[in-house]
């Protein structure tokens, strides 16, 4: 049973579902199934209840956080320079992330097989943020997608009770995102140096002369 | 008075004593603590409660849960901001004479934590704290020598004068204010009145000896 | 300003004998009885639990972000914080997840130690909670006292080989960090073999006390299908009838190679849930007694690996052990720099609150501090 019949299990029984098998180049061989929002409920369903999967335990739900990034690379074109056909190194560059992705690791307990690794990304990081909630499916979701909503900014549609877990709720960030900036309560340290140093002085300035 | 004199007087049956020793000598060996454990650091406070560690000598058994009946707050563990609020409001609750004992890195100024966005950076930003332990987690017997520490500290405290303890000055604060949580961060930060840390002369940090940069 | 449910019902406003009122009663953050910063708030009818809601992130020290920042091997002796009762089990869970995402191998004698520790601090946690058992029960700490007496003992044992009692930063990747020093495993030895009296004084304690049997025996039962869904593992989970423990099921280490078993409940309650400890104290004293004879010479540490500037090839792991909690499991993202992308711990004791409020309704609020007592958390794992 590896990843590839799942695959065509899944685009069996859920028609209209798009996936994608994401390899895994670490010698842990756990490549994932990215799965797309709209059909998700109907798949996780369906692994939950077939008869020869029975993945009944949603073990680990984790948020990532993958901000635009920019890479470039160098590729080889031919093109006419001066008349002359001439292979050139251009470089190219594309982007990828700007989005919020969630990671499901199951596992069954009935026929103690597993992981089975289910990816779900949003498709921005700003507005278009919502995805379906597998806590129908997995009550063991339940803390872990409100946690990822605190600290990521997903908003899971269908969650029975979603609201803030960790931080208090009145608070506005979501600070396990790689641009979240940490609130400025400087420390005195009697051998203040580099960025600790800069952040002195400008706390000297800002409080007058002492 | 004189030693020799007391002395003699003891061995006739006959006591003599202060009203000051008396008083801080009742006080400092029945210091009933507050049943406050946050985190790691408080699993060491209840070892240094049990049979080996014996805590219970000093007269600080009873870990009280009310803020009420306790006079020593040991905050043994990491204070988050989420969590601060709370600890200065059982510290307001708490009846006076009180003390506080700031046991571990993490409650003296943030520990290895000190990055994190929840966490506060010491309870004497909040509080005052009268003794502070370091370690990560501090053994048991440091917690005994901090107990140590605080009844020396309780047995010099005199009756009467300019030097005498906060809970005998009628204008002395005994509450502080509480923090509310903001959007972003705590409100306010730090309390000014109680938290004036050292100043460093920030021109020469950073210079050599000749003063050169 | 702080977090708060709304209340079932509006409170009655008429004054009807008989009618009853409903109380919103927020237990903790600060109660002798919580096990940490942990708060409940529970409606109460009279004595009788209508609604529960955990609420936690008292102690969120952001350890996953501080790990983004930190080395690999960094982030070890933050592992020893997550649940800080038992930190050996927490050090081998991660060390277990790098060494899966990195492809390292485990010399043998260094699984033997990793095992011999393991189950060291499987016992020192289940003793621990059974003496809390009884602290919130209101006996004022006297067994409390008899399990931490062997408590100290295995801490003692913990000092002289990793140099701390509590934080023990023990694991490295691909192996341990120093090797037992002479006469350890002899003191071990003479040290496990005391173990089965104290045992079986536990064991009088839990099967012939009146009063343990009557709060614990029915109260707080979770079913199969729920303990499944709700994503609960360890002891609770094969209270509950489940025969799913990680040391069978995945055989990390070298756990297939001793004769161990599993032990099973049949009703899912509180006193099961006791009971099933105490039963596997005895089978790590099996598993201990084996290891302690079998241990081998070797070195403790792959000699290929390099523990400095520690940079694993991209991709993630997914990697869990059976700790004395649950299924404790670290979740790595390497992109090829020496910081992890993304680190995460898959927390036992956050899961396994999952169930509190299904438990609790219609107990009362005694039974709550029972049942809470046994789902065995620890904020630190809980919070993070």
């Amino acid at each position: 049973m590896t990843l590839e019949t799942i695959k065509s299990e899944i685009e069996a029984t859920v028609p209209g579902c798009v996936l994608e098998i994401i390899p895994n180049p670490s010698p842990s061989a756990q490549h994932s199934l990215r799965i797309d929002p709209a059909h998700a409920v109907a798949i996780v369903t369906f692994l939950r209840d077939a008869e020869h999967l029975r993945f009944d335990y949603c073990s680990n739900v984790t948020g990532i956080d993958w901000p635009v990034k920019e890479i470039s690379e160098k590729v080889k074109v031919k093109q006419i320079v001066d008349g002359i056909e001439q292979e050139i190194e251009e470089v190219r560059k594309s982007h990828t992330g700007g989005y919020l992705e969630v990671v499901y690791h199951l596992f069954s307990m009935e026929k103690k097989h597993g992981p089975v690794i289910l990816r779900m990304r949003t498709e921005d990081r700003a507005e278009r943020v919502h995805l379906p909630s597998l806590t129908p499916v997995w009550q063991s979701a339940e803390f872990q997608e409100r946690e990822i909503f605190d600290l990521y900014g997903v908003i899971f549609d269908g969650h029975p009770d979603l609201r803030r877990i960790l931080m208090w709720d009145g608070f506005k960030d979501h600070p396990m995102r790689k641009d979240y900036v940490e609130p400025d309560d400087y420390e005195y340290e009697p051998t203040a140096h580099d960025e600790v140093l800069e952040r002195a002085r400008q706390h000297r300035t800002v409080m007058g002369a002492l | 008075m004189d030693e020799q004199l007391k002395t003699e007087l003891r061995k006739q049956g006959i006591v003599a004593t202060t009203l000051q020793e008396l008083y801080n000598w009742g006080r400092k060996n029945s210091l009933w603590p507050l049943n406050f454990g946050l985190a790691c650091c408080a699993i060491e406070m209840i070892a240094a409660s049990m049979a080996r560690y014996d805590m219970a000598r000093f007269g600080a058994e009873v870990f009280r849960p009310s803020p009420r009946q306790a006079d020593l707050m040991i905050v043994a563990g990491t204070v988050t901001k989420k969590m601060a609020p709370q600890v200065v409001r059982l510290y307001n609750q708490m009846a006076e004479p009180k003390y506080v004992i700031s046991m571990g890195a993490c409650a003296i100024s943030g520990g290895p934590f000190k990055q994190g966005y929840n966490v506060l950076k010491g309870i004497d930003r909040y509080i005052p704290v009268d003794v502070y332990i370091p370690g990560c987690p501090p053994r048991p017997e440091a917690l005994i020598d901090a107990l140590m520490t605080l009844q020396k500290l309780i047995d010099k405290q005199a009756l009467t004068g300019a030097d005498r303890p906060r809970h005998l000055k009628a204008e002395a604060p005994s509450e502080f204010v509480v923090p509310h949580f903001g959007e972003h961060d705590l409100e306010p930060p730090q309390n000014p009145e109680v938290w004036q840390p050292e100043l460093v002369n920030i021109s020469l940090a950073g210079t050599d000896d000749a003063g050169n940069n | 300003m702080s977090t708060t449910i709304e209340p079932v019902l509006a409170p009655s406003s008429s004054a009807n004998a008989g009618e009853s009122q409903l109380l919103e009663l927020s237990m903790g953050p600060q109660h002798p009885s919580t096990h940490g910063v942990f708060r409940m708030d529970v409606v109460l009818d009279g004595e009788r639990v209508l609604r529960l809601k955990p609420v936690f992130g008292y102690l969120h020290r952001n350890h996953e972000k501080i790990a983004e920042q930190e080395s690999y091997l960094g982030s070890m002796p933050y592992t020893d914080r997550l649940d800080y009762i038992c930190s050996l089990t927490n050090n081998w869970a991660y060390a277990l997840a790098v060494e899966k995402l990195a492809g390292i191998q485990v010399p043998e004698r260094a699984e033997y130690i990793r095992i011999i520790t393991a189950e060291l601090t499987r016992f020192l946690n289940h003793s621990a909670l059974i003496g809390f058992l009884t602290q919130d029960m209101g006996a004022s700490g006297t067994p409390l006292m008899y399990a931490f007496r062997e408590r100290e003992t295995i801490l003692d044992l913990f000092e002289s080989l990793t140099g701390a009692r509590m934080m023990c930063n023990y694991m490295r990747f691909g192996g341990c960090r120093v090797d037992l020093p002479a006469g350890w495993l002899d003191q071990t030895r003479k040290f496990v073999a005391t173990l089965p009296r104290f045992l079986d004084e536990f064991e009088r304690l839990l099967a012939t006390n009146e009063i343990l049997m009557a709060r614990t025996q029915g109260v707080g039962v979770m079913s199969k299908e729920l303990a499944i869904n709700a994503g609960v593992t360890g002891p609770i989970l094969r209270a509950s009838g489940v025969n799913y423990d990680l040391r069978k099921v995945d055989k990390y280490g070298i756990y297939d190679r001793f004769a161990f078993k599993i032990p099973l409940g049949e009703h899912g309650d509180t006193y099961d849930r006791y009971m099933i400890r105490l039963l596997e104290m005895r089978e790590s004293l099996k598993i201990l007694n084996q290891a302690l004879k079998d241990i081998p010479e070797g070195p403790i540490v792959d000699p290929k690996t390099k523990i400095r500037g520690f940079k694993p090839r991209p991709g993630e792991a997914y990697g869990r052990i059976e700790s004395p909690k649950g299924e404790l499991g670290f979740y790595l993202i390497s992109d090829g720099t020496a910081n992890p992308y993304r680190y995460r711990v898959r927390s036992c004791c956050m899961m396994n609150l999952t169930v509190l409020e299904q438990l609790c309704i219609g107990h009362n609020v005694a039974d709550v501090v029972v049942i809470l007592g046994s789902i065995d958390i620890v904020m630190g794992e809980v919070d993070r």
